[in-house]
């Protein structure tokens, strides 16, 4: 029964494993911790949506030595992401920059809340302005209290 | 303007369908990877050649329209474009240069062997960071680097007929010509 729910637990861990292995890790644990930050919002080029901290592509493997090697070099983050999309381009930040040609994916979701949103109030007032229904008059009151009584 | 306001859903309508159509075209490859350095000078490099051959530097291919493709003897799309590579030097009358990608010398050796060189002289790259370099994200890719040594146009993937037809050769032409 232990040995079941080891199991159990090892296969709920795998996958949440990732894919950096113990050779590609930095010594230095503060750097390290750098590195799996940064790799974490990279994208691999080859497994599109997954970064290249999780991703099991060669191409992953290298640029995450890549990385680490220039953090050893002693880039800062900026530098050694802009060492990347110098070569890839913005493509391979998960996070896009906010520049003109990203504006619409950025402020898009907001712009049709807004819209939708300013639909939705201006439909309601005016469904509340609506004028008030008249009162029946005496004769349609006489009606129906005849139809009533035919019917019953 | 209430009669606008009707309209809205319909215009939308159209927007969204004209995006499905651009998006459904079946020559559009939507994990295809702009290249950040098309106008960009092409990287330095150094590499090593193969038994007997020179190798390849950044340095050699200055002053001249170079066609560089990076290839592999492990990969299977190099293989379905290399008859069209034999014949690529004569027909676009530029120098064809070959960057073997993460390859065991012997097995390029080998695929060349068996295949043919289309190549006019060969860099080893065997740990890719020339590739990384170039944002090669898979082999094969080909680049076309004008005179002053910057990377005009990436193929992503084997070139087929066409691309060579009505893009690569036209391209060759004016830049040779420029």
């Amino acid at each position: 029964m232990k040995a079941l729910l080891a199991l159990l637990a090892f296969l709920l861990l795998v996958p949440t494993a990732l894919a950096v292995e113990p050779s590609e890790r930095l010594s230095d644990p503060a750097l390290e911790a750098r590195a799996r930050a940064l790799s974490t919002e990279l994208r691999c080029l080859v497994c599109q949506n997954e970064t290249i901290d999780e991703s099991g592509a060669p191409l992953a493997h290298d640029l995450r030595v890549l990385l680490r090697e220039r953090i050893a070099a002693g880039d800062t983050d900026a530098q050694a992401v802009k060492f990347l999309t110098d070569r890839y381009g913005d493509f391979v930040l998960l996070r896009p920059p906010v520049e003109p040609a990203t504006y619409l994916l950025w402020f898009g979701p907001i712009i049709v809340l807004l819209l939708a949103g300013s639909g939705a109030l201006l439909y309601l007032r005016q469904r509340k302005a609506a004028a008030p229904v008249a009162p029946l008059s005496a004769a349609e009151r006489q009606r129906i209290e005849r139809l009533l009584e035919e019917e019953s | 303007m209430r009669r606008a306001l009707f309209l809205l859903p319909v215009a939308l309508f159209v927007a969204i369908a004209v995006y499905f159509l651009l998006a459904l075209n079946p020559n559009r490859d939507p994990t295809l990877v702009p290249s950040a350095l098309i106008d960009k000078p092409a990287p330095q490099f150094q590499l090593g050649g193969l038994e007997g051959g020179a190798g390849l530097a950044s340095t050699g291919l200055k002053g001249q329209v170079a066609i560089v493709n990076f290839f592999a003897s492990w990969c299977e799309p190099c293989r379905d474009e290399h008859a069209l590579l034999m014949g690529l030097e004569k027909q676009a009358g530029v120098p064809v240069y070959g960057i073997a990608y993460k390859d065991k010398q012997p097995d390029t050796e080998r695929f060349l062997k068996q295949l043919g060189d289309p190549y006019h002289a060969i860099g080893v790259d065997e740990n890719g960071r020339t590739a990384i370099d170039f944002g090669v994200y898979g082999v094969p890719e080909t680049y076309v680097i004008d005179k002053d040594g910057r990377i005009r146009k990436r193929f992503v993937g084997p070139l087929n007929e066409r691309q060579v037809t009505r893009e690569l050769l036209p391209l060759v032409q004016q830049l040779q010509h420029s």
